[in-house]
């Protein structure tokens, strides 16, 4: 018998505003402990909470990114509990009325060795808006804990998925498809190292057809690969469970990476009961339309809009289409390099389009995977690459002749056109010499022109050989073997 | 100079008649020989409000004085002040002294005002006798043997005695107006959301209200002038033209329509009580004002509301002491939860941890549509009855208090009695409207004890401050009873 | 509505408030008392009102993104609580006993 998986998200993107969501206390990561702790993030008695419209810009660009609802009005409730980090003893959220609700992903599911590569709908049951806790540090205080509370406060977006994946593989997609999307349009600069993006995985399993079994979570993936492992684990631990008779209880789970288990916590599983309950401090969130529809037109093209507009309009393949959208910085390299290679057209597409690409999944990727970069540190412009291929497609160089253009790019910087006319690696495309150039190869071989025409068509290499060498490498190879084959047909 | 209004001290401090310097010892002076016996002050810092003063008489010999410049005001010690202990009443704060200004005393320091010292309160501002307060109980001046009302007991019994010129209180379920009665004192409660509550401890956010307590409407009005106004550290505060609250005060009372709901002048109403308001709606009536009956059929339910809403509310907001950045915590714990259990059942006292465990009850599972959500929504009946009223008249008028001033430790172990106090103000929290409350008149002498003060509480429409500002000086300008001192003070 | 010594010691819990056996039995008899009196608005017919959270139907203002605040830890961490004669911070950090995950 078969067991089928049920993967649910919840994702905390961290917004990137400069102040914390409900003061005026910076957000900047890696500052001394609790010196970005100001007297709401401390919750001195008497301070207020007064929200930032910055982070919900934020929340609203992302509910129009993925064609949610946005409430009129949403309401911010009070969490209730106790925990060091957590200076109010309560946590302001939104509960009952989120300002983002019923949105949707289209994730690319890639092929593994099941499986063809799919597309796949995740349903996004809402997003809301909290402030994040503070940090507990457990080492080197002789047993006490370190609260640095210089993180209390920053903007969330916990954005919560339906269950609707089946695998690891559709889990980490959709949290890929996600990370690429708040980065995308700006909300979140998605660095996981430092908690930016971090992933609760809820995990069960159940036979095809029954009701969904009990779910564990496990809390705070902050890798990609982590997840993948957690959920690899978890899934196997939950059927082991099962198939030996045990039950499934609700859990919350860490993924350790150094065993790559899952272990419930440790702490007192007390049922937890939050007394939610609307934050008389603030008062209800209104969006009006207007301000929506200014958001709406801040919004750059979507990941999703360009993958189509590449396949339908520039010829690409899906896979192209696709890592080419991998960020908004690679597809925007790609968008102005391809202008740049045909500058007299309207709009680039076809050939310039499938070259453009291939040069900057091919020799740019490589070189900056080799030198450790990432495309916003590429150190040639997606102009300067434009101008080469457009040496490329105009026939000014040959293949090999951009890879010489394009090492010394790499190297030294400078345009195209100057490297070409510096080291003279320009073809010649003009047909009256390499007819004439031709014209002498037959003149001063004779037999062996005869001997092609008499059959021996292996003899064509021969001819391109000599005339190659006579143009000192630098006739176009194209115009060069259509010149030879038509006079040696004679 | 103790029976002076703020208005004549201003004009006396900016005719250098008196120094700001000699006013505020004065006061300190009599503070020194008067506050231990009644207790209405946690703490005087003679020093900070001198030094205060000496800044006060540098503007009032510069010229840029305001009204209020160089006069010495108490402060609850609900109020953050920068650099003063800030206790709320609480032993969860005997030690803190608070870093930062709330906006209440950053308007007061700008006017120029002198801070003469924090006064005594409920703990938390909770409770109606000042009994409840950590630093022990106020008395009442007209009988020590009394209790002073509460939550802001401290600031009405300073005024009441002549200890201040003024002071702030602040009121939740009726913690200004019911203090001021049983003092026989003026104090006034502001529409929800026109004195800002950013650093004012909370109690119960979304009833919370800071306002004036003094001698008289007069004065209430310079007070509120300077504590009103928008701010944006809190998100409740109204952004609103600034306004004159004294502008109306001299308009004659012809053809004012007056209210009286005939719930507050039904069972539980002493007779005493009755009596003094009924006099006083008599006196209204000859100077010109009409009076209409109303009904406010869902205000007895305010009590219960109250009781669910408030300390729901006072649970999450009382829920940061927990003795890890600030406050108190208790010297031996075994682990974070013990540390937590100690430091909150040791540092709040009964009466905090009732509430709590009422509030925390109400919001938990199971329990939160049958409590807070239909709390919640009498809450809003008990709202539109008073808009309903204010079809038919302009204000509303009714006994404060349902009866004088009790005895010390009279209602000490029965919360619920405790609680039924408040059964005439609490209404006008929930609705958000401003209410006030001035003496008119004396209960009945009994047993050699003397008849305590009767307030008259009347309650405006929303933003109807200066009316009724107006309503209550016309009637000081007709009757005396808000200039009686206490006998031997 | 009457509570058992169970109902108290729960929120008692939940509230983080430590009581011994007399003093719940006193708070149970106390919140009993006070129960009775809020058991009054149960009986009230409240279908279709809306329930009323703030005292003025008014949206939330907006505060622009500024960093406005500076640096008082050293002033904040000077009201840090003490045990055993020792304030509990150290390094910048407030202390507490040891969190268990």
């Amino acid at each position: 018998m078969t067991w089928e998986i049920v993967i649910g998200l919840e994702v905390h993107a961290q917004l990137s505003t400069s102040s914390k969501i409900f003061c005026g206390a910076s957000t900047a990561f890696g500052a001394e402990p609790n010196t970005q702790a100001d007297a709401v993030s401390i919750a001195l008695p008497g301070v207020l909470p007064v929200l930032n419209k910055g982070a919900v810009e934020r929340a609203i660009k992302f509910g129009l990114a993925v064609g949610a609802h946005i409430a009129p009005r949403s309401v911010f409730a009070r969490k209730n509990y106790f925990y060091p980090d957590l200076p109010k003893g309560y946590q302001i959220s939104q509960f009952d009325l989120p300002v983002v609700g019923n949105g949707q992903l289209v994730i690319h599911v890639p092929a593994s060795g099941k499986t063809e590569a799919y597309e796949k709908v995740v349903r996004l049951t809402r997003a809301h808006l909290e402030e994040d806790a503070g940090k507990s540090l457990h080492e080197d205080f002789h047993g006490m804990t370190g609260i640095d509370l210089n993180r209390a406060g920053t903007p969330l977006l916990e954005i919560v998925s339906e269950p609707d994946m089946r695998s690891a593989d559709e889990a980490v997609a959709y949290a890929k498809t996600l990370h690429t999307l708040v980065q995308w349009i700006g909300i979140c600069d998605g660095n996981m190292q430092e908690g930016s993006f971090r992933c609760d995985v809820n995990v069960s399993v159940r036979r095809p057809g029954a009701a969904l079994g009990t779910r564990r979570e496990i809390k705070n993936l902050n890798s990609f690969k982590f997840m993948q492992q957690a959920i690899d684990y978890e899934v196997q631990w939950q059927i082991d469970t099962l198939v030996n008779g045990g039950a499934i209880h609700q859990a919350t789970v860490l993924f350790n990476p150094d065993t790559g288990e899952t272990r419930a916590m440790r702490s007192k599983e007390e049922a937890h009961d939050y007394r939610y309950f609307p934050d008389p401090d603030l008062l209800p969130l209104d969006i009006s339309e207007e301000w929506k529809e200014q958001i709406r037109a801040t919004l750059p093209e979507l990941p999703q809009a360009k993958q189509a507009r590449y396949e339908n309009e520039l010829g690409l393949s899906i896979y192209d289409a696709n890592i080419l959208t991998a960020s908004r910085e690679m597809a925007g390299f790609f968008e102005t390099a391809l202008a740049a290679s045909s500058p007299d057209k309207g709009r680039a597409g076809g050939v310039e389009a499938k070259l453009c690409a291939n040069w900057i999944m091919g020799e740019v990727n490589a070189q900056l995977n080799r030198d450790g970069l990432d495309m916003t540190q590429c150190p040639i412009s997606a102009q300067q690459l434009g101008g080469m291929l457009q040496r490329i497609a105009d026939n000014t160089i040959s293949n090999s002749g951009a890879k010489e253009v394009f090492r010394t790019m790499w190297a030294d910087g400078g345009e195209a056109d100057a490297i070409i006319e510096a080291k003279g690696l320009k073809q010649v495309s003009d047909s009256g010499t390499i007819e004439a150039l031709v014209d002498e190869i037959i003149a001063a071989n004779a037999d062996k022109v005869a001997e092609y025409r008499s059959g021996k068509d292996k003899l064509f290499g021969f001819f391109v050989g000599l005339a190659m060498k006579a143009s000192k490498g630098k006739a176009n190879p194209a115009q060069l073997n259509e010149v030879l084959k038509r006079k040696l047909t004679g | 100079m103790f029976e002076s209004s703020l208005q004549q001290l201003g004009s006396a401090l900016r005719a250098r008649q008196i120094s700001s310097v000699e006013l505020t010892q004065l006061y300190l002076d009599r503070i020194a020989k008067l506050n231990p016996e009644l207790n209405a002050y946690i703490t005087v810092s003679p020093e900070t409000s001198l030094a205060q003063a000496r800044a006060a008489d540098a503007r009032l010999a510069a010229g840029n004085a305001d009204a209020l410049t160089g006069i010495p005001i108490a402060q609850k010690d609900i109020f953050c002040a920068k650099g003063w202990l800030t206790t709320c009443g609480s032993k969860m704060l005997h030690d803190f002294v608070s870093p930062y200004d709330a906006h209440v005393i950053a308007r007061f320091n700008d006017a120029g005002a002198v801070n003469l010292g924090k006064t005594n309160m409920d703990e938390f501002a909770m409770g109606s006798s000042n009994e409840t307060s950590h630093y022990g109980p106020v008395k009442n001046p007209w009988d020590q043997a009394r209790v002073p009302g509460g939550s802001s007991g401290g600031s009405a019994s300073a005024i009441a005695a002549r200890l201040c010129a003024a002071a702030t209180g602040t009121d939740t379920g009726g913690s200004i107006r019911q203090p001021a009665a049983l003092c026989g004192i003026s104090g006034l409660k502001p529409t929800y959301g026109v004195v800002s509550r950013y650093g004012m401890i909370a109690f119960a956010s979304s009833l919370d209200q800071a306002g004036p307590m003094a001698r008289s409407a007069e004065d209430l009005a310079l007070l509120l002038n300077a504590m009103a106004g928008f701010d944006e550290r809190d998100s409740t505060s109204l952004q609103r033209d600034k306004e004159d609250y004294a502008r109306d005060l001299a308009k004659p009372l012809n053809g004012l329509r007056i209210g009286l709901p005939k719930e507050f002048f039904a069972e539980g109403l002493s007779g005493d009580v009755a009596h003094a308001v009924e006099a006083a709606i008599a006196e209204y009536r000859k100077l010109g004002a009409t009076v209409v009956e109303i009904s406010l059929p869902n205000s007895k339910l305010s009590v219960p509301v109250y009781y669910v809403l408030a300390p729901a509310e006072a649970s999450s907001n009382l829920s940061r002491f927990d003795g890890v950045r600030y406050g108190y915590r208790a010297p031996d714990y075994t682990d974070l939860a013990d540390m937590y259990e100690k430091s909150r059942a040791q540092g709040f006292g009964a009466e905090v941890k009732r509430r709590i465990m009422i509030g925390t009850y109400v919001l938990s599972h199971g329990y939160y549509d049958a409590y807070y959500l239909q709390a919640q929504k009498i809450r809003r009946l008990i709202a539109q009855d008073f808009t309903e009223a204010f079809r038919q008249c302009d204000v509303i008028m009714g006994p404060t208090a349902p009866s004088t001033a009790f005895k010390l430790g009279e209602k000490g172990d029965d919360p619920v009695q405790m609680y039924l106090s408040d059964i005439y103000t609490i209404a006008v929290n929930l609705a958000g409207l401003p209410g006030m409350s001035i003496p008119c008149g004396f209960g009945a002498a009994n047993n050699g004890n003397p008849g305590m003060p009767v307030g008259l509480q009347i309650i405006g429409n929303y933003f109807d401050e200066a009316r009724m500002l107006n309503a209550a000086h016309q009637y000081q300008l007709a009757t005396d009873w808000h200039s009686r001192a206490p006998n031997g003070i | 509505m009457f509570l058992a010594n169970a109902d108290v010691r729960k929120v008692a819990r939940l509230a983080r408030l430590a009581m011994g056996e007399t003093e719940i039995e006193t708070a149970r008899s106390q919140l009993s008392g006070i129960f009775a009196l809020i058991a009054e608005m149960q009986a009230v017919d409240t279908r279709g009102i809306e329930p009323m959270s703030h005292a003025q139907d008014v949206s939330q203002r907006l505060r622009e993104d500024a960093v406005t605040e500076t640096n008082q830890r050293e002033l904040f961490q000077s009201l840090a609580p003490k045990y055993k004669g020792a304030p509990q911070v150290e390094a910048g950090l407030y202390l507490v006993p040891q969190v268990i995950e």
